[in-house]
């Protein structure tokens, strides 16, 4: 096992490669779906924003639905 | 043919394609990750000349292929934006190229570390490695002319165009180990001919390399997905999707 995490003396070259690879990929998922919650959530407030609007319009309708 | 690649145009139908697809592309893209890690660090034997630090490999060229992979997706998706005006093809483009530019970076990184140890040194201008330097600099300015112009219109042209003159790197960074003397090692995967590389070495690079591609098949989706419900804020169909969630 420590000859597995020694790599015949490459140890801090490879894993370093390792270690990058994993946090690029990881990165790429996280960015990529935080922004994804984000652009929802701001939509999703400006529907209710306008809908809001809409009802203030309406006056007394709102209440009704 | 036509039609179903005019309704896969259609915005709505892409957004409930890739939700679809999302799952299957990164669930396969982490099963093949961790039986590529398996064969790679631990089946494969170690290399006659390059003892251990051959296994850079596994990360180092899918990360390259990858780097112009993503490239050609940007170039072609800008071509069909331009001739046929879809929408999509410029979302498709612009979502691909921050992923793209990181596995342009990380093939540069994981091929210096590499290079430290077989050739003594982390850099060289060699044709391979500087043609792979400017494909990073392409991916940056592409990225940052999208950001700079806030037209949405003009910028996905401008970048579009930016995209296929560009283009011509891929060939020159293909080519540059046959065209030129170069330090960088030629191919030993090949499609056409027997590969020069034994199979238990083989297998994992081609598992890991199709997992990649799956990964960013993944990654591409989700960013197309928020870009496109931005886009289409005002439509019925992304007011229906906001109910919905």
């Amino acid at each position: 096992m420590s000859d597995f995490f020694h790599m015949g003396g490459y140890a801090f070259y490879v894993w370093l490669s390792y270690g990058l690879t994993a946090v690029i990929l990881i990165a790429n998922v996280i960015i990529p779906v935080a922004r994804d919650k984000q652009v929802k959530r701001d939509l999703m407030m400006r529907v209710v924003r306008e809908s809001a609007k809409e009802s203030g319009k309406e006056n007394n309708h709102a209440s009704s639905s | 043919m036509w039609t179903w690649l005019h309704k896969l145009g259609s915005p709505k139908i892409f957004y409930n394609l890739a939700n679809k697809l999302i799952p299957w592309f990164g669930w396969g893209a982490l099963l093949l990750i961790i039986y590529g890690l398996y064969g790679g660090l631990i089946q494969a034997p170690a290399d006659y000349q390059q003892g251990d630090s051959f296994r850079i490999m596994y990360v180092h060229v899918p990360a390259a292929w990858m780097s112009m992979f993503i490239y050609m997706v940007i170039a072609i998706s800008s071509a069909v934006f331009l001739i046929w005006k879809i929408k999509l093809a410029d979302i498709i483009a612009r979502a691909s190229a921050p992923i793209g530019a990181s596995f342009t970076f990380l093939a540069l990184v994981t091929g210096s570390l590499w290079g430290k140890h077989m050739w003594g040194t982390f850099w060289i201008w060699d044709a391979r490695l500087t043609s792979e330097l400017l494909l990073l600099f392409i991916y940056l300015g592409y990225i940052g002319l999208g950001s700079a112009i806030e037209d949405r219109r003009v910028a996905a042209r401008a970048c579009a165009l930016l995209a296929i003159v560009c283009v011509v790197v891929i060939p020159i960074i293909h080519y540059s180990v046959t065209w030129w003397n170069t330090l960088h090692q030629g191919s030993s995967v090949s499609i056409m001919d027997k590969s020069s590389i034994d199979s238990s070495m083989l297998i994992p690079l081609l598992v890991m390399a199709i997992a990649f591609k799956l990964f960013y098949g993944a990654v591409v989706l989700i960013r197309a997905r928020s870009d496109l419900l931005f886009q289409e804020r005002k439509t019925n169909w992304v007011k229906e999707v906001l109910a919905n969630e």
